[in-house]
């Protein structure tokens, strides 16, 4: 007993340095975040501000920009998460297999994943381009479509654009993690399947998904949480164009454009409440799934 | 509180290294250009010039493209106290956004100095009481076109929006039968940023509608005269202008045009020069004109733009960075505007010189244009301007585009901005 209290007084005091680095670095700005919320400050003076209640957060609530943002930002995130999660593990499975040039292939296909995203956002810019861009004379010589599309400014082609960019950049990262969680799967149990007679498609089902599911539950919540930040893609791509503008871009267009700190810590406080929400429940529903599974086993 | 500490250190450092017995009384200014076309590379020869004659040093730092992330950029640095920059490159509209970090050059600049310039650009940079910038150029929309196809295609230069759409459609119909895939009647800056507030404004104005928000602070945009010039505008995407000119800024639509690739342009002054460059494909090939009026009874609008020197209050060689930014305004360096970069001076005078008129041709034509352009309701809607301008280039956007039908979109705009303006009281 005294040997457990002893060692649990010791372990907090190795966590305890760690505590207040997060403190400081996290916990700090976001509680000055959500108090500004409720304040009237402005970023050309941040003294001299008062306090004004829930106003801005009732501005908030009744702003079409801003519940468009907001439908920008779900639909972004769900459909990119979607598309990365199937072709990460499309990828993942292929890459499992004995190839000979395993190492390599892996390497090279992480190399959207490595490059900055401002510079990535910046080079998809210039291929969608209408008048040069390369996505374009590439559709018109494969006669896909008649005419140059204009993919950054048509407000219909402008999200799926966005997202297309994003699946490109994020698989690779979706692919690494499900990889990793492939390759704690016994190989014997694969064996063992083939042996009764399963088809391919049977054991992926049945044996490799049950199996690599808790790993995948990771990193779909990673991946969506990031996903409901994202600022720089649409930023770069589009700019402040109401069509893309997310949660992330609209804050920022508030604070900073604006000047108006009351109104974009508002909306920063909201975005944080919806990612600290989706990630409870996600890590609950998870854990839920998790100990069903381990009753049925 | 760190950033002043920073800024202390950084400063600290920066005087050890200048420590050295020769370099121990020069200073160093920091001084940020803008950085569309030729302005970056007219900044920096300009800065260095005033760096030889006077033994000290500049140091230039580069800022985004777009007016709005510089202003952005500068307003966080500024909020910040920052010492970093210490002479900028201020909009026209941004002074009553910047003033309160703004150094007085009222009192170091002699007034007959001031007196120089065309009184209403000095009336825009001064905020109560207070000369906050020194002219550097001044800007207005212009239309640009494609000669050799006007006479291809025996049309004159249109005069009125109508006109332009029509002799667009010819002339775009008739290259593209030719064998130009490529060809596009008219481009301008449609995206959704400052650019398509000025854009629009003229289209507005043109027809008679107004200033989005009027001097005494009243919301006019939702009239009937604005919508129609809206409409108008709204069918030219995708029949004489491609979609993607919901995503051109300035330079975008430069590159359509002076690749040969647009029959008309609307642009500011300086794409006269660039177009007229070495390795421009349409050199020779372009007039400019002022922008078309909207139908018979209306005028000539063209958006006032223009570019200021300010002085940052936080500057720690303030007396510097004054005679930097008067150096900058001065006749000599407006005139090497003029003739390298196609910039107009804000020196009446400047506007017979000889040399200045043998390059760009249109200055003299146009003067009028350049006196009576509109101006932004940046001084009606002070420290709101921001939130004005983008709700109203996100209602013309939207109507662009073709989500929103114009009057709609222009009575929605009229609801945001009368709570954004707190009904007149700004």
């Amino acid at each position: 007993m005294r040997l457990t209290r002893q060692r649990r007084r010791a372990a907090l005091l190795f966590v305890l340095p760690m505590l207040l680095v997060l403190a400081a670095v996290a916990g700090w700005p976001l509680a000055r975040t959500v108090w500004f919320g409720f304040t009237d400050a402005s970023l050309s003076s941040t003294e001299g501000y008062r306090l004004v209640g829930l106003d801005n957060f009732r501005a908030l609530a009744t702003d079409p920009a801003w519940w468009r943002a907001v439908w920008n930002t779900v639909r972004f995130a769900a459909v990119s998460v979607a598309l990365e999660t199937v072709l990460g593990t499309a990828v993942a499975l292929t890459l499992d297999a004995p190839l000979r040039a395993r190492g390599l292939l892996r390497a090279s296909v992480l190399v959207p994943w490595a490059i900055p995203t401002v510079v990535s956002a910046q080079m998809w810019s210039w291929m969608y381009n209408d008048l040069y861009g390369v996505v374009n004379h590439v559709l018109l010589a494969l006669g896909i479509v008649d005419h140059p599309l204009a993919f950054t400014a048509s407000p219909s082609l402008a999200l799926p654009a966005l997202i297309a960019v994003d699946v490109w950049k994020t698989t690779p990262f979706m692919a690494l993690l499900v990889l990793a969680a492939l390759q704690l799967v016994p190989r014997d149990l694969h064996e063992a399947a083939r042996i009764d007679g399963a088809g391919a498609p049977w054991v992926f089902w049945r044996v490799t998904l049950p199996l690599i599911r808790p790993a995948l539950l990771v990193a779909v919540v990673f991946r969506t949480l990031d996903a409901l930040r994202i600022f720089d893609l649409p930023y770069v791509l589009t700019g402040n164009s109401q069509a893309t503008a997310t949660m992330a871009v609209f804050a920022r267009q508030q604070l900073v454009d604006f000047q108006d700190v009351g109104r974009g810590s508002a909306a920063s406080t909201f975005l944080f409440a919806v990612v600290a929400v989706l990630a409870a429940v996600y890590v609950t529903a998870g854990r839920v799934r998790l100990a069903a599974g381990e009753r049925r086993g | 509180m760190p950033a002043r500490f920073l800024a202390a250190v950084a400063s600290a450092a920066l005087l050890a290294a200048l420590a050295t017995p020769r370099a121990a009384r020069a200073a160093t200014v920091a001084v940020a250009c803008g950085s569309v076309g030729a302005e970056l590379e007219l900044c920096r020869t300009g800065a260095e010039a005033w760096a030889r004659k006077t033994g000290n040093r500049v140091e230039v730092v580069s800022v985004p493209k777009d007016s709005n992330e510089q202003l952005a950029l500068y307003q966080q640095l500024l909020a910040s106290r920052s010492s970093r920059i210490d002479v900028l490159r201020i909009d026209v509209v941004w002074p009553g956004l910047l003033a309160s970090h703004l150094a007085d050059m009222g009192k170091a600049v002699p007034r007959e100095v001031v007196a120089r310039h065309f009184p209403a650009v000095v009336e825009a940079s001064t905020v109560r009481g207070k000369l906050v910038a020194l002219p550097a150029f001044t800007d207005v929309g212009l239309l640009y076109y494609r000669k050799d196809l006007l006479e291809k295609y025996g049309r004159g230069v249109p005069d009125t929006w109508q006109e332009l759409a029509d002799t667009a459609r010819a002339i775009q119909d008739g290259e593209r039968k030719a064998g130009n895939e490529r060809m596009w009647g008219f481009v301008f800056q449609g995206r959704a940023y400052e650019g398509l507030t000025c854009n629009a404004l003229e289209w507005i104005d043109s027809f008679g509608g107004g200033t989005i928000v009027d001097a005494a602070g009243k919301v006019t945009v939702d009239n009937p005269r604005a919508v129609a010039a809206l409409q108008l505008a709204s069918s030219w995407v995708r029949t004489i202008s491609p979609e993607g000119v919901l995503n051109y800024a300035e330079e975008e639509a430069r590159g359509a045009f002076q690749s040969g690739n647009a029959v008309f342009m609307r642009n500011w002054p300086y794409a006269w020069a660039l177009s007229q460059g070495a390795g421009s494909p349409v050199k020779g090939k372009v007039g400019v004109a002022p922008l078309p009026r909207g139908g018979a009874g209306g005028k000539h609008a063209g958006t006032l733009g223009g570019w200021q020197w300010a002085v940052s209050r936080y500057s720690r060689s303030t007396r510097e960075a004054v005679d930097l930014a008067t150096y900058l305004a001065s006749p000599g360096e407006q005139k090497r505007a003029a003739l390298e970069a196609s910039f107009n001076p804000t020196i009446p005078a400047l506007y017979r010189d000889p040399d200045i008129l043998a390059r760009n041709p249109f200055v003299g034509d146009l003067l009028s244009v350049f006196t009576s352009a509109v101006a932004r309701p940046s001084r009606a809607t002070g420290a709101r301007y921001n939130q004005v301008s983008a709700a109203f280039w996100n209602a013309v956007h939207d109507s662009l585009a073709g989500t929103t039908p114009a009057a709609e979109s222009l009575a929605r705009l009229r609801k945001t901005l009368e709570r954004i303006g707190r009904n007149g009281r700004w």
